[in-house]
């Protein structure tokens, strides 16, 4: 994937407030990201992490106020691995629902091979295991051209060569121009600088 | 690399869950032994005179047929909330209400359909003349069609909920209601030798108002229910 | 002119705008109901086919109309929320709900009613009835829903597409009950089809519309009120509210 975004505004989010449950989580919240930044939005459970990728995201429509622009396409993991049991990792990714791409079946194997599922790409997925499953919702990241990422909690459940193949992976996207905005509790092992966003809890 | 367009988008994920469908043949199989059964049931409720059961068959074919439909109408969506693919699909540049539509017509495909295509049988047993059995196919297939939609609206406000269960059933029997009543008058016409095509026509018109509407309120469903 | 509509979204001018209009409306409201039901109901001639227990007319046709509207109402008012946000919108559709399914309970527990000493049955299906029973349900099936949700914004939300399916459902429904009904009406009993009514039967159920409609406005308003308190119940406004009344 080569896009010329390096230094481009990929995402921008401006005065963004959540409240969740009568709690404030946050309040005036802005954030510009450009190519060739990773993002890692880090604090406790419950402090809205996963809330703010969502409406980084726009799976989130009500509930909050502030703007989001969004200039280019994004590609979003969320906790959820979006496998269907009944169908292949081939087939779910040639068929995924997020309407990302066309894929070649080469293009497929190939990412299937490069989270470690070589061999496995036309098993039932019911057969396989739930970190298995993850590494197939992660292979999408092979195939995408979007430029922004938005993960939650990529490395849940992963291995110690996944981690490592993961952020390699994630560093050779943000050396292309892409950008990462990710929550994780993991502390990333990078030879590039990691922005972090840190989210309190509830803002009194 | 680029995005599939929306047609192919949409036919990929018509295929899809048609795929789904026929590796789990026992989903497919349910409703329709649902709708055997409950036609078993209304001769031991109602009586074997052939008479009578032949004077309930319309009504009780069709409301056999919305029943099994009903039973079904939660799975258009639940599956992929459940793993995750809903938030994708919410997430594609393609327009919602064309994927929407694609889910509903497989879910007819593999509901509606099977269950029009086995209703005759179920009439020999209930003494349906075997004039009005074209009528009870053709208004079955257009009705369940209305139904699979309209159901569709439903499944996506409940989808997000925990409990959905019998408040599904709740939302949509109120919107099932003139499928129903046109649906059996059509085939009490047949019966009676009446002409049956106003009726086919009126449940033609339902279905052309349901395709152009209900996927806008499924949708608008998935949004929120997802955002939930 | 926008700002006019602005200050609907602002929920203290909201509740005491309802405060100002309730003090006036209420009594009127009573007053209204009191004569027209002693007019329609002691001071009207007998009808010549159902003698006296057609007076239940007065009670029953307005709450069925009310009935009806309330349903629109509340399908506007989830619009307005869906599409512009307000939520004072959300507010009135939640407020409207349940007394457009009481007085929807009303109409159809005083058809029943009628239908007992005119026809000799405690329920009968005719179109009207049928009609308001489905329109309960369609009631039921949004209060239903809004219990179901555990978020109340997105329920509010929801509620509002339940409730504009059902607003394009409706005449459908009607529709198709009326002319279900004319289909299976046997010739020798007609439970439908009333004569033209006589203007002086005819004042004093259009008096009753009207403050049913009025009756309807205040249930609406106090209920609003109340949601408003709960919703708004960390806010200074209220806290100054319950302190003010909590001294008196």
């Amino acid at each position: 994937m080569s896009t010329n975004t390096a230094g481009t505004l990929l995402l921008a989010a401006k005065s963004l407030c959540l409240e969740r449950g009568g709690r404030e989580l946050f309040r005036d919240l802005s954030l510009e990201v450009h190519g060739g930044q990773l993002w890692q939005i880090e604090g406790p459970n419950g402090a809205g992490k996963t809330s703010l990728i969502r409406i980084l995201c726009g799976l989130a429509r009500y509930g909050y106020t502030g703007q989001v622009q969004r200039p280019v396409p994004q590609l979003y993991v969320g906790h959820h691995p979006a496998v269907k049991a009944l169908l292949t990792p081939r087939e779910n990714l040639a068929w995924h629902a997020s309407g990302a791409g066309l894929y070649t079946d080469a293009q497929i194997e190939s990412a299937l091979a490069r989270v470690g599922l070589y061999g496995y790409e036309d098993v039932p997925s019911h057969t396989l295991s739930a970190g298995q499953h993850r590494r197939v919702n992660l292979a999408r990241l092979f195939l995408s051209s979007a430029p922004v990422w938005l993960l939650d909690e990529p490395f849940t459940a992963i291995d110690k060569s996944g981690i490592d193949e993961l952020q390699s992976l994630l560093a050779a996207h943000v050396a292309a121009g892409g950008a990462v905005v990710m929550t994780s509790h993991h502390t990333l092992r990078v030879d590039f600088e990691v922005r972090f966003l840190h989210l309190a809890g509830s803002v009194t | 690399m680029s995005a599939p367009g929306i047609w192919q988008f949409c036919s990929r994920l018509l295929r899809r869950q048609l795929l789904l469908a026929v590796r789990r043949p026992i989903d497919i199989a349910n409703p329709l032994l649902f709708f055997a059964m409950v036609v078993a049931l209304f001769p031991l409720g109602l009586g074997p005179e052939p008479e009578k059961l032949a004077g309930f068959a319309p009504g009780v074919l069709w409301i056999t047929a919305l029943l099994s439909h009903l039973l079904t109408s939660d799975s258009v969506f639940r599956s992929d909330f459940d793993d995750g693919s809903l938030e994708q699909l919410l997430l594609a540049p393609q327009p919602l209400y064309l994927s929407a539509l694609a889910y509903i017509g497989a879910h007819w495909l593999t509901t509606g359909l099977l269950l029009a295509v086995v209703s005759p049988l179920f009439a020999l047993m209930l003494n349906l003349p075997v004039a009005a059995l074209g009528v009870l196919v053709a208004s079955l297939l257009l009705g369940t069609a209305v139904l699979s939609l309209l159901g569709a609206i439903g499944a996506a406000l409940t989808v997000g909920l925990k409990r959905g269960g019998m408040l599904i059933s709740l939302l949509i029997l109120p919107l099932y209601m003139p499928v129903l009543i046109f649906g059996s008058a059509a085939v009490q016409a047949a019966v009676s030798g009446n002409p049956t095509g106003p009726y086919l026509a009126i449940l033609g018109a339902l279905l052309c108002l349901a395709i152009a509407l209900a996927p806008l309120a499924a949708a608008a469903g998935l949004r929120i229910s997802i955002d939930a | 002119m926008w700002s006019f509509f602005h200050k609907f979204g602002s929920p203290p001018w909201l509740y005491a705008l309802s405060g100002v209009i309730l003090r006036w409306l209420l009594p009127v409201t009573l007053l209204a109901l009191l004569v027209g039901m002693v007019w329609g109901l002691l001071f009207t001639s007998p009808d010549f086919r159902q003698g006296n227990s057609y007076r239940i007319i007065y009670i029953h046709v307005p709450a069925a109309v009310v009935a009806m509207a309330g349903y629109y109402l509340m399908a506007l008012a989830g619009a307005i929320n869906l599409i512009w946000r307000m939520k004072m919108a959300d507010v009135a559709m939640k407020a409207a709900a349940p007394v457009g399914a009481a007085f929807t309970f009303i109409a159809l527990f005083t058809g029943a009613v009628w239908g007992k000493p005119t026809w000799g049955t405690w329920w009968v299906w005719d179109a009207r009835i049928t009609s308001m029973l489905i329109l309960f349900f369609l009631y039921l099936g949004v209060l239903a829903l809004y219990e179901a949700f555990e978020n109340k914004e997105a329920a509010g939300k929801a509620c509002a597409v339940l409730s504009l399916v059902g607003m394009v459902n409706i005449p459908i429904i009607y529709k198709s009950v009326d002319w279900w009904y004319s289909l299976h009406q046997s010739a020798s009993i007609k439970f439908t089809g009333d004569s033209t009514i006589d203007s002086s039967m005819l004042y004093p159920l259009l008096l009753m519309i009207a403050s049913f409609y009025a009756l309807f406005t205040c249930c609406l308003l106090l209920n609003m009120r109340t949601e408003l308190l709960q919703r708004e119940s960390r806010t200074q406004w209220v806290r100054r509210l319950v302190s003010a009344a909590g001294n008196n």
